[in-house]
């Protein structure tokens, strides 16, 4: 039996009530919704918080929906808003996130498994701020933002300025995140692709992207990477390699090679630097390679 | 008995149960399914206390300082026990299952990371881990030895300096077969391939972790123990002789046991801890292992350094075959073996194969790991030797650029040569190995899947896919049912097995074996055992174990012996019962025993089949007022001490497929096709369930599972987030096959299967994945980061920190 040093526990009902226990305790306490990430490393004694504030009973944070340009803080484009509580299982089959990003199912799918993606949502996910996090290399590739409250109002993080280092982000005491924010775009394709040692444990090494055609112009591009040591999890110069030319294998060849040289992954028991570097530019052109049949196919879809 | 293809079914009980062999639902399985199973955790004793353990951070490191006083401190904290309190009475070491010394709680040093170091006992399970944490020890790091290879180097620092006059890292050397005879094939062979590989250290991971709950009653001065034990009387004894007390006033119970794999054989610190805690408050102390605990310090397996040379013809003949091993016996030698085999049965290495000579050495040294070796379903180190042999052969195969089945099939004994005794000493009892092979070979659909894989390559070749395939075989045979007692023992207790049976006056059976599940049902398959002897239902025969107070002693169960060892047994009580009913049914019909002949379930008249006694009849008559002849005593009961005469030798052919990602390294099996021949089946059902798991083993270990060590000795394989199993999702839907070869000489013809998949199917899998990616060799475990480092030509070290 592993358990946890002793805590204590807070069931909150309202965000508002979340903030207040929030500002109230400080450092020391922590929100808890899937709970499939602190727990254990609670249980680890790695974690020793002294509070838990539970929020699995406060209302509207479990949405998937679209939202106006500008609506509720976000940017001046339609987007998709995911509350804070929507978890993994929801998002693996959300019909709205199916249909503008398949690169959701397609992480979904690889994370973990389904007891865990029962449980884990959207906002403990990004706040883990786990390098190896899929959710976050996901929201990253689309360039999507994170929404947080405190006592005096919302703000919204783009996701590539919320995590400050392993373990960290923007979010201080007495705040919370309440949302996730994707843009739409139209004409669109995007993948995710992942190397696991086994269903259930975390990357070796995973990359996500999107690709919005202009006809056979690329006219962006988003990388997502998790697990291998990418600034920001992300690669901007391989993304800005691909903007303005042809969505082919040479173009993605190209910018597989640059994310290749930009990560600075860790050598651990999932594998050598070389081979996640390696690992870290294939997956990046195979996730290319698919985003640019799905963004063909969404172009299919629109003119017909 | 005669060698067919399948085990005949038997005829059916009332309760719809075969009387005899056959498949039935497992008889514990109604427990199990509601969850209404009683283990070690479930014991709650009125005023039970509850320990934990504070275990070392550091694999070497002298002790400083032990302080216990906010611990002891703590309200609800009973005992603070350290090895200085144990020292005091004379339990800070104790003896291992290989004439060692272990630690109990560390005195001068600990010796690897995960030690145990002291012992609280409180209230509650949480407050003891709470104050757990708040000893506080002050450590003086030491150099830490981690990489075999370098444990006999001359500035290696010596681990087991508590050892008088030790000035080295060296256990022992040991070797068998004919060195002189090896020399002479080596020198002559026309081909000589020698291949250096690892069996890396990996653990058997049950899904229930070891514990105790012990009871020393102050009043009775009995000690009751509840505990997770595969060998509940060699437990018994082996307290006794620790710590002195009296064998009569000690009752090991072994209730029902979450997985084992031989992990629950030895006797580990915590259980010793359990007892002096309850000496020392007076009070029932529980001492539940918690998993990181369970993979770092408790009985790990292999960790063999091996380099295999093997001699052949040109066109494929083998003459011999050699090989040199490391044994990493981790800082204290607590291998659970037979005395006179310190390297277990691995000396069996020469495998299914007909060889002019054989040779190997072994030489085994302590390093700052955890002790054990002998675990994880691997008959005494058969895993290993069988490992190295059908790598081996791949490895000439590639050598010769031949087929590996046809390298196989042309070298596999043949029916004919058994009883064939080997290079090193086994005689093999029985066997038709060419029909296993292409059983299997045909359920494969063998040349189809060679003509898959050509096209497969040339569309890789052509720069169409990035994906290849492998085709791979191993052919194993087993070793299983230790004794005979006079070969083999445990601590000097040699291995032959009691058995009681007993039926009353109506007609129930209660057969008490020494042997202790760990899940394989043998509740079922021993009352099926009794069933097909004696012709009474199953569902009539209770079979108790696991209680020391209510069965005779034995050894235990590991190493696949129950069935070979305490099913003979069984089958011979069953015998007894038998002829002792047919005197009953004499007197009871008034005529001559020998007149009498039997069909299951009843003894008749010759040649008048309506006049006879069915065994519940003659149960009754001999608990009845009858007079009976003389010198036969009244009841239906036998007892018996079973020594095996030899080993059994199940054996199988298996054959694993798989695809090849070469731009990732990913590993996809997508078919494995097993043939097992164990001799007859006793429950087919639970034969399967038992190959399924060993299977599922031998993909965790050739791709997932290994502990290996940073160059501190931390153990970066302490959770199941670390230490992979396979799940599901890694496993095919396995194909399963069979022949039937029974053993000549056990009284049933059966043969052990427990370990057989377990032992087989690693090799398999890493000779698909090699022959996919077209290299000798990698070793295990074949991650998708190994696969790609052995493609680039630098093959990880699996056994170290990858850096």
């Amino acid at each position: 039996m592993q358990v946890p040093e002793t805590f204590d526990y807070e069931r909150v009902a309202t965000v508002e009530e979340a903030l207040q226990r929030l500002s109230h305790h400080g450092d020391e306490a922590r929100l808890i919704a899937g709970g499939h990430s602190l727990l254990p490393m609670m249980k680890l004694r790695l974690a020793l918080p002294e509070v838990l504030i539970d929020i699995n009973d406060v209302p509207g944070l479990d949405h998937v929906r679209v939202v106006a340009g500008g609506e509720g803080g976000g940017g001046g484009e339609d987007e998709i808003a995911i509350g804070a509580l929507v978890r993994h299982a929801a998002i693996l089959t959300d019909p709205i996130l199916g249909e503008h990003w398949p690169i959701f199912a397609d992480a979904e799918r690889k994370i973990a498994d389904p007891l865990v993606r029962n449980r884990g949502t959207i906002g403990g996910s990004v706040c883990q701020a786990d390098p190896a996090e899929d959710l976050s290399a996901v929201i990253t590739a689309l360039r999507g933002s994170v929404v947080v409250q405190s006592a005096d109002g919302r703000r919204t993080v783009p996701i590539r300025e919320f995590h400050t280092g392993p373990w960290e982000t923007v979010v201080g005491d007495g705040e919370m995140v309440v949302e996730v924010r994707v843009p739409i775009r139209t004409s669109v394709g995007s993948a995710y692709e992942k190397v696991e040692r086994r269903v259930g444990d975390w990357a070796v090494a995973a990359a996500g992207t999107f690709l919005r055609m202009d006809g056979n112009t690329i006219a962006e591009a988003g990388i997502g990477l998790a697990a291998v040591g990418a600034t920001h999890m992300t690669c901007p110069e391989a993304e800005e390699s691909l903007v303005g030319g042809p969505a082919d294998a040479d173009a993605f060849a190209t910018a597989a090679g640059i994310v290749s040289a930009a990560v600075d992954p860790t050598a651990d028991q999932r594998g050598p630097v070389d081979y996640k570097r390696h690992l870290a530019g294939e997956l990046t052109r195979r996730a290319l390679a698919r985003s640019a049949d799905r963004a063909r196919d969404d172009s299919l879809r629109e003119d017909a | 008995m005669t060698a067919t293809e399948t085990t005949p079914d038997a005829p059916l009980s009332e309760a719809g149960n075969p009387i005899g062999f056959g498949r039935m639902l497992r008889k514990e399985d109604a427990r199990f399914l509601r969850g209404q199973g009683h283990y070690v955790d479930d014991v709650k004793l009125p005023g039970m206390l509850h320990g934990s353990i504070l275990r070392s951070p550091m694999a070497h490191a002298r002790i400083v300082s032990i302080d216990t006083s906010a611990a002891e401190a703590m309200d609800g904290v009973h005992a603070v026990i350290t090895g200085e309190v144990l020292e005091g009475l004379g339990l800070a070491w104790m003896p291992t299952l290989s004439n060692d010394t272990q630690s109990v709680l560390v005195t001068d040093k600990v010796r690897f990371q995960g030690q145990e170091v002291a012992f609280v006992v409180a209230d509650s399970g949480y407050l003891a881990q709470d104050a757990r944490d708040r000893i506080v020890v002050e450590y003086e790091q030491l150099p830490a030895v981690v990489d075999a290879k370098q444990a006999l180097a001359d500035d290696a620092p010596v681990i087991r300096d508590d050892l008088e006059g030790r000035t080295d890292n060296k256990i022992y050397d040991w070797e068998a077969g004919n060195l002189e005879e090896t020399d002479r094939v080596f020198a002559d062979a026309e081909v000589v391939v020698t291949q250096e590989m690892l069996y890396p250290r990996v653990h058997p991971a049950p899904m229930e972790t070891c514990g105790s709950v012990a009871h020393m009653d102050p009043v009775t001065g009995k000690l009751v123990i509840w505990t997770t034990t595969q060998a509940p009387h060699a437990h018994r004894t082996l307290y006794a002789l620790v710590a002195g007390l009296p064998e009569h006033k000690i009752q090991v119970i072994s209730p029902d046991i979450g997985g084992g794999f031989g992990n629950k054989v030895g006797i580990y610190p915590g259980y010793v801890c359990s007892i002096v805690g309850s000496i020392v408050t007076g009070k029932p102390v529980k001492w539940m292992e918690d998993r990181a605990g369970n993979l770092m310090s408790t009985s790990f397996a292999r960790d063999y350094h091996m380099t295999g040379s093997i001699a052949a013809t040109r066109d494929g003949d083998i003459q011999g075959l050699r090989v040199d091993v490391l044994a990493d016996h981790g800082a204290f030698n607590g291998v659970a073996q037979p005395t006179k085999y310190p390297a277990g049965f691995f000396h069996i290495f020469t495998g299914s194969y007909d060889y002019g000579a054989a040779h190997c050495n072994v030489r085994a040294v302590y390093t700052n790991k955890a002790p054990g070796g002998v675990a994880y379903a691997c008959s005494f180190r058969i895993t290993e030797a069988v490992y190295l042999v059908e790598r081996m052969i791949d490895v000439l195969a590639d050598e010769l650029d031949m087929d590996p089945a046809e390298l196989r099939m042309k070298n596999l004994l043949q029916p004919e040569q058994f009883p064939y005794t080997t290079p090193t000493g086994w005689e093999y009892d029985s066997g038709d190995y060419p029909r296993a092979l292409q059983k299997a070979l045909d359920m494969a659909g063998y040349d189809d899947l060679r003509a898959e894989q050509a096209d497969k390559q040339r569309a890789f070749d052509a720069g169409e896919s990035t994906e290849v395939m492998g085709i791979g075989i191993s052919f194993f045979t087993e070793g299983v049912g230790a004794g005979p007692r006079k070969h083999m023992d445990i601590l000097g207790l040699g291995m032959a097995d009691g058995c009681e049976l007993r039926i009353h006056p109506t007609g129930k059976a209660v057969l008490r074996i020494s042997v202790q599940s760990q899940g394989q049902g043998h509740e079922t398959t021993f009352a099926q055992i009794v069933s097909q002897e004696l012709g009474l239902p199953p569902e009539d025969i209770d079979v108790v174990h696991g209680d020391t107070d209510n069965t005779p002693f034995g050894l235990g169960t590991y190493g696949s012996r129950s069935t070979p060892v305490s099913g003979a047994a069984a089958a011979v009580v069953s015998h007894r019962i038998r002829d002792k009913a047919r005197i009953i049914a004499a007197t009871s019909l008034e005529c001559d025993p020998d007149d009498l002949e039997w069909e299951p379930g009843r003894w008749f008249v010759k040649g008048s089949p309506e006049t006879g006694q069915t065994v519940q009849e003659s149960a009754f008559a001999a608990h009845g007022s009858m007079e009976l002849p003389e010198g036969v005593e009244g009841h239906l009961d036998a007892q018996t001490v079973y020594n095996p005469p030899n080993l059994t030798y199940p054996f199988g052919a298996y054959i694993c497929v798989t695809n090849v990602d070469t731009a990732t390294g990913e590993v996809t099996v997508r078919r494995f096709i097993a043939v097992d021949d164990c001799g007859p089946r006793i429950n087919p059902m639970i034969v399967e369930g038992q190959v399924h798991g060993g299977l599922a083993d031998g993909i965790g270990m050739a791709l997932m599972e290994v502990i290996a060590f940073d160059a501190d000795g931390n153990h970066l394989g302490g959770s199941f987030m670390d230490y992979l199993l396979p799940t599901s999702m890694e496993c095919p839907s396995w194909e399963l096959g069979e022949t039937v070869t029974p053993s000549p000489h056990h009284p049933i013809g059966v043969k052990g299967v427990g370990e057989s998949a377990t032992v087989g199917s690693p090799p398999a899998v890493v000779n698909s994945v090699l022959d996919a990616i077209g290299v000798r060799h990698a070793d295990m475990p074949l991650t998708p980061a190994a696969v790609w480092r052995a493609l680039q030509g630098s093959p990880l070290r699996t056994d170290l920190a990858i850096e």
